[in-house]
């Protein structure tokens, strides 16, 4: 770990980012009150992601990660997911089509 | 303090000094620590294709039924679904005060963050128990005593949600909560197991991998919950 290395105390921005992450939960819930037609989920995903990536790059150290594997594993693990909901929505978001 | 079933073999095996935290096979501690956590990173990889299925079943099944999920997702209480978000946001910040007190020997804060860090997961799966409780009461729960009878749509006066899209819902449910509880109960096993470590001492600077490799599955765990929340219950949720 970086932190390690550099013997910088790491916990302001652990302090900043779990302030965010509250902040988000909060955000999620005031949008979904909020007639947004198509856009609810879109608003939804959008804090989640935002929310699962402060997590992963700080609290789970990916952007400290001396070791660039790590990186790549999570990157192959979000395309494959990716790859996994994008072709089964193309095939079923298309199946009504005649 | 040196520890011997940290370093794994022997110390007569070689003559120079070793680094008793060192295992034999790696050139420095640098090395065995980025060995460990990209093993653990692998393993998270498989449980988002574990999980991946369940969402995308969810997905599938979300458009296709999109009115019926809204009204089954309305009758889930939005307040406890946003408590334990912030419970486990909570116990994620215990997590990296865990392992920064790990990283820098401070035994007590060490101990205090993995007490709390099992303390807020017990919260969540009390709450989570509270949530399972009452839809067995409102006959929620899928099987031969659901019902789900003239449950309005949300937006659509007059119309009914369909129980048995409805029951579908319930199924994506109590799978994917589910399955993220027992996540959170094998995480309060080995916070345990951390939690003893860390009480005798085990832990120095130079080797607490299990914290930081448990902290990463902790970390993971609250991930997962963090997308379940907008999407179970909070689907069309405006008035």
């Amino acid at each position: 770990m970086s932190e390690h290395a550099s013997a910088k105390s790491p916990l302001k921005g652990y302090i900043a980012v779990w302030i965010a992450l509250l902040v988000g939960t909060g955000l999620t819930v005031y949008a979904a009150t909020l007639d947004l037609a198509p856009y609810n989920a879109a608003v939804a995903l959008g804090i989640a992601t935002i929310k699962a990536t402060l997590v992963a790059l700080f609290f789970m150290h990916v952007w400290h990660a001396s070791e660039k594997l790590t990186k790549l594993v999570v990157i192959a693990a979000l395309f494959f997911l990716l790859l996994l909901l994008g072709l089964t929505m193309t095939d079923y978001a298309t199946r009504l089509w005649s | 303090m040196p520890d011997r079933s940290a370093a794994g073999f022997s110390q007569d095996a070689h003559t120079e000094t070793h680094d008793p935290a060192l295992l034999h096979h790696f050139a420095e501690p640098q090395q065995q620590r980025d060995a460990a956590s990209l093993g653990m990173w692998v393993f998270l990889a498989t449980e988002v294709m574990f999980f991946g299925g369940l969402f995308c079943a969810y997905l599938v099944y979300r458009r296709l039924y999109f009115a019926d999920f809204a009204a089954a997702s309305k009758t889930i209480s939005m307040g406890y679904g946003a408590t334990n978000t912030a419970v486990l946001i909570c116990s994620s910040l215990t997590v990296v005060l865990a392992v920064w007190a790990a990283q820098t020997a401070r035994r007590t804060l060490l101990i205090v963050s993995l007490i709390i860090t099992m303390l807020l997961g017990v919260v969540f799966l009390g709450i989570k128990g509270i949530e399972y409780a009452e839809k067995f009461e409102e006959h929620h729960v899928p099987g031969a005593s659901f019902s789900f009878d003239h449950v309005p749509i949300p937006g659509h006066p007059g119309q009914y949600a369909d129980p048995h899209h409805a029951q579908l819902f319930f199924s994506l449910y109590f799978v994917m909560t589910g399955l993220h509880a027992v996540h959170m109960i094998i995480g309060l096993g080995i916070f345990l197991w951390l939690l003893t470590m860390a009480w005798k001492r085990r832990f120095t600077p130079e080797w607490h991998t299990p914290v930081e490799i448990g902290g990463l599955y902790w970390h993971f765990v609250d991930i997962i919950w963090i997308y379940l929340f907008p999407l179970l219950y909070l689907i069309d949720r405006h008035p």
